[in-house]
């Protein structure tokens, strides 16, 4: 194949083609030189800006939520801090090949974290990936010596939510959770992404908007592993803002010890300006479960449960008023001028349309006066009879009864207050004259939410001023977001309707006298001595007698106790609504109640007669409202850098501590233009979160 | 026989050049690997630099002719490491391209493309420079074919690209004709097209390589990534560059392998259209001067060799500065002389060995 290679020397190449060749390489060259001037030249402005947005990436700082006090501010809800991980998928990385590891590392489950991935596939690449919050500290570990392996991993540092523990108030504080897939059709969370932190009850839903604040970000170059190789600049988040609730811890708490494990709830409110003092629902839930990312069982097990622990009972309970509607009868009846001269002789019920309804006892001859305090059935269905289901009807609307009263927690029922027309709507039927009937003692169709109850008994009891009912300070709030918080809270609202004066004091004394023992013991349980406790008792049926006996030992069919009672009986200042399902009877609520109330007494007594005690700095112990296995109460020297500061120099450790309640006059004298607006107004001294 | 060989007669502007070609790529590399594990690898570059120098010395000693009489030594015992390699070589990325032999390990595939410059070269010498018969052209198919097809099989898709040019430099050189020039190219673009859609020779990452250049934007998270990311860096780099040790995409990681297959983005970044376009100009004095080389040379097999190692360079630099500016697909061939890497630069210095070889004997006879 290769012969010698000594047999052509002297034969030259052709010097034409060399020529060829060195035009072609100069042609190329050309093309590579315009190529260079297109990009370098044309394009340096273009490439730039992409040169630019390749390297920085915003690092988001959540904004820690605004934290939430008592009436005098006691801190009731309060932020720890936490880091949560992210993953970033701009990086050139291939991510799913990581997963296994990144899910060992983390503690979590493989599947679940690729359904997340997938989640997150139709949004920008730039956008992070929340995939866990709450590390652990071996787990925030893992991702700081494994930054070389996994880039892809980036930890922020959060304000988490703390909530009391053992649920206190849990129903109307609320929770937070993370933006589900169908929140974000919601145009409520039309500018939130999957992963924010929203308020999604009570308090923490209402005033989402103020309390969430505004997140910030950290601008950082990175290279494309994403690793930080410099720092551009920060723009900080706008903390949200705290809110004072109406709330007054001590009363809470004894409507918290009062109901116990008991099935019902309990609403205190002034009502003269509608502060509620407290408001519980049990069974209830621990929200905090839902400050990281509760799982899908133990989800499943809250929704399902017969007991219902994630329903506030106080504005979403909607049940038989029984007795307690005999003060709107009474009111009806006498601004009616029916009542007044009606006597009714009651031989343990009476028949009506030839049926014969039963009364508890023979109350003998009756009139208005005695048939409030002895309850007397007979003397109700008569006058139920006499005015009619439309005339009922027409002072229930009055009260605020079936609409809601527009307290500023989502979700509140409107309850039902029958009438010909509401018939005719919802079951295309007429009425029948028998039905009005057991209207008259709040049972049938009527029913009401505890907080109507309170409402409606109160204003009666204030000569007629009813009052929107809220948790939180409006005083405290922003003009725009109170109006906003007026009108996507429609309700009965503010309302004055008075009745005659003499009609004022028949109706009230004869709550009043409902709770004296030894009269007519209806309420007795209630009594407290020295205090002008006046109320109504309640007891209703859960079902009809044929359908308790339908239903057989499975059901509890006991009936539900009600109480409301106002302090004093004419123009109170406290209110409360006792609502006991399957108590029995109403003066079990009663009894309820009357522990709630003696707290309520013996702190104004305090107030109003120990006028120095009262303003010193006291010491409220908050053991039983703090959880004790948070990882927050560990020593502040660890984690002590922000946000952690709390309210009121409270003393985090050990899950116990106590908060200084400084008196008002020094409040005021330290009243500092850092603080807020509505803060400085404020008796109670706040530190200001630092940020 | 021969006249008194003198360094005198090297050529000292064409080393000029390189040498300043290798103070760039040094610096580049510094610049390029700096805070990274890659840290310190241009004085790396400057061994393999310094070496390849001493062998370039070493090779133009030996007279060019003996080491076409090697050539086909050279070739058989090549053919038969890229056979081991295949076999038993080391396996790195998902490609076998090196082989170990003691404590050095060699990637035989650079190496067989000097030897195929010095076979190609002396069998279409021994042709005479006078019309090639079809015979005659399939041999040399042959001789270049089975190397590439070995080299592709690594898989090293880029390296055996390489061997292309010499084979179209001797033919073009070594005497075809018009007519056999056209049916070639028809029924190369008939194969290439077989190749591409028989979907058995190119392997899916390699065709996804040859075609997101197209349009990079399709899939800027996978192949196009890299061609995204270095039109970024150099168009970024504007008309002056934006410094040296101050090039975001080369220091953020964004390029790809700034010190090898990208460095040229990296160096355009830093030192903009002004400094790219003087690369250009020193390879493009560097070609001229080979190719004056090659004019001048004693004898056709001298003229071929320098021909030889003037297409592997030409087509190095077209592909890779293409592909780095977008013209090009991403083939995984090095910038000669610039990108770090000791086979390429040893190749370079041997390439330029023998063609100072050659230079030096131009007044022999």
């Amino acid at each position: 194949m290769y012969s010698s290679s000594t047999s052509n020397r002297g034969e030259k190449l052709p010097t034409f083609k060399l020529t060829v060749v060195q035009y072609g390489i100069l042609l190329m060259m050309l093309a590579l030189v315009g190529g260079l001037w297109r990009l370098q030249v044309l394009g340096a402005n273009n490439f730039r800006q992409l040169a630019e947005q390749n390297r920085i990436r915003k690092v988001p700082i959540l904004a820690a939520r605004g934290k939430l006090f008592d009436r005098y501010g006691r801190l009731l809800v309060d932020n720890y801090p936490s880091t949560s991980c992210y993953l970033v998928r701009e990086q050139g990385h291939d991510v799913e090949a990581d997963l296994p590891m990144i899910a060992e590392g983390l503690h979590l489950d493989l599947d679940q974290l690729k359904t997340t991935m997938r989640h997150y596939r139709g949004m920008p690449g730039y956008r992070p990936i929340p995939i866990k919050a709450d590390l652990t500290a071996d787990e925030v570990a893992f991702v700081a010596a494994h930054k070389g392996e996994l880039p892809e991993l980036e930890t922020i540092e959060v304000a988490r939510r703390l909530y009391p523990r053992d649920g206190y108030a849990a129903n109307m504080i609320g929770y937070v959770g993370e933006v589900s897939e169908q929140d974000l059709d919601n145009p409520r969370y039309a500018m939130d992404q999957p992963g924010d932190v929203v308020g999604k009850a009570g308090v923490e839903e209402t005033y989402d908007e103020l309390l969430r604040g505004t997140d910030g970000s950290r601008d950082v170059i990175v290279d494309s592993h994403g690793r930080e190789v410099g720092f551009l600049g920060i723009q900080h988040a706008i903390p949200g803002r705290d809110l004072r609730l109406t709330i007054d811890n001590d009363i809470q708490r004894a409507a918290e010890v009062a109901l116990g494990d008991r099935e019902g709830a309990i609403v205190v409110m002034d009502p003269r300006n509608g502060d509620i003092l407290a408001m519980t629902s049990h069974p209830t839930f621990d929200p905090n479960d839902f400050a990281v990312k509760i799982n899908g069982a133990e989800w499943a097990k809250l929704v399902t449960d017969p007991k219902h622990p994630m329903m506030n009972r106080v504005i979403q309970a909607q049940l038989a008023p029984g007795s307690t509607f005999k003060i709107l009868m009474s009111v009806a009846g006498l601004q009616e001028g029916i009542a007044q001269n009606m006597k009714v002789y009651c031989n343990g019920g009476a028949t009506f349309y030839g049926h014969f309804y039963a009364c508890d006892q023979h109350h003998g001859e009756v009139d208005i006066e005695h048939a409030i305090p002895w309850s007397c059935d007979t003397y109700f269905y008569t006058l139920a009879n006499r005015l009619g289901i439309d005339t009922i009807a027409k002072y229930a609307h009055e009260v605020g009864l079936g609409q809601p009263t527009g307290i500023d927690l989502p979700g509140e029922a409107r309850g039902t207050v029958p009438s010909t027309e509401w018939k005719l709507r919802n079951f295309h039927e007429k009425w029948f004259a028998g039905e009005t009937i057991s209207v008259g003692i709040g049972q049938g169709a009527v029913t009401v939410t505890p907080i109507q109850l309170a409402r409606y008994i109160a204003g009666i009891a204030s000569g007629g001023h009813f009052v929107r009912p809220h948790v939180v300070d409006p005083n405290q709030l922003p003009e725009g977001f109170r109006k906003a918080l007026l009108e996507s809270f429609p309700g009965s609202g503010d309302a004055t309707i008075p009745p005659t004066e003499a009609n004022w004091d028949t109706i009230t004394d004869g709550m009043a006298m409902a709770t004296m023992p030894g009269g007519f013991d209806t309420a007795a349980a209630s009594h407290l001595e020295g205090v002008d406790f006046a109320g109504k008792t309640g007891t209703a049926q859960v079902a009809s007698h044929a359908a308790i006996a339908r239903m057989g030992k499975g059901v509890d069919t006991r009936p539900n106790g009600w109480f409301v009672g106002v302090i004093p009986r004419r123009d109170p200042h406290f209110v409360i609504a006792v609502l006991w399902q399957h108590g029995d009877w109403g003066s079990n609520a009663a009894h309820l109640a009357a522990q709630v109330a003696t707290v309520w007494v013996n702190k104004q007594r305090m107030m109003d007669h120990n006028v120095l005690e009262a303003q010193a700095p006291k010491q409220v112990e908050m053991g039983a409202v703090w959880s004790q296995e948070r990882p927050m109460v560990r020593d502040r020297g660890i984690h002590g850098k922000g946000n952690q500061e709390t309210a009121g120099g409270s003393d985090f450790r050990g899950g116990h501590f106590l908060i200084d309640v400084p008196p008002v006059q020094v409040a005021e004298a330290v009243g500092s233009s850092l603080l807020p607006a509505w803060l400085e107004v404020s008796p109670i001294r706040f530190k200001e979160k630092a940020h | 026989m021969r006249r008194f060989l003198s360094f005198r007669d090297f050529d000292w502007p064409l080393l000029l050049m390189v040498i300043v070609l290798c103070c760039l790529s040094v610096m580049e590399v510094h610049s390029a690997t700096m805070h990274t594990r890659f840290a310190s690898f241009e004085s790396k570059q400057i061994i393999w630099m310094v070496a390849g120098m001493a062998g370039m010395f070493v090779l133009s000693k030996i007279d060019y002719h003996r080491l076409l009489d090697w050539a086909p030594w050279a070739y058989w015992i090549f053919l038969l490491s890229l056979v081991a390699v295949k076999l038993v070589g080391r396996r790195v990325m998902g490609a076998r391209r090196w082989i170990a032999l003691g404590p050095i390990q060699f990637q035989p595939s650079e190496w067989v493309k000097l030897v195929l410059v010095l076979a190609v070269a002396r069998y279409f010498a021994n042709l005479g420079g006078r019309d090639v018969s079809w015979k005659e052209i399939f041999k040399a198919f042959l001789m270049v074919g089975v190397p590439m097809l070995l080299v592709l099989a690594q898989p090293d898709l880029g390296t055996s690209l390489t061997y292309a040019p010499i084979l179209v430099a001797g033919l073009f050189l070594g005497g075809i004709s018009f007519r056999q020039a056209s049916i070639l190219i028809v029924c190369g673009t008939a194969l290439a097209v077989g190749v591409w859609s028989s979907g058995k020779i190119l392997k899916p990452y390699q065709k996804a390589r040859l075609t997101s250049f197209i349009n990079p934007n399709n899939d800027p998270r996978g192949s196009g990534y890299q061609i995204r990311q270095s039109l970024i860096a150099v168009g970024s780099g504007g008309v002056w560059g934006k410094g040296m040790e101050k090039g975001t995409q080369t220091h953020g990681y964004f390029l790809p392998i700034p010190y090898t297959d990208f460095i040229f983005a990296a160096f355009s970044e830093e030192h903009g259209f002004v400094g790219a376009v003087f690369v250009l100009l020193l390879y493009f004095g560097i070609l001229m001067r080979l190719i004056q080389n090659a004019q001048t040379a004693s004898d056709l097999p001298g003229s071929l060799i320098i021909m030889g190692f003037v297409a592997v360079l030409t087509f190095q630099i077209m592909v890779n500065v293409g592909m780095v500016i977008g013209f090009m697909p991403v083939t995984g061939i090095p910038l000669p002389l610039m990108s770090y890497g000791g086979s390429s630069v040893l190749f370079a210095f041997l390439g330029l060995g023998v063609a100072m070889n050659v230079r030096m004997r131009r007044f022999v006879n």
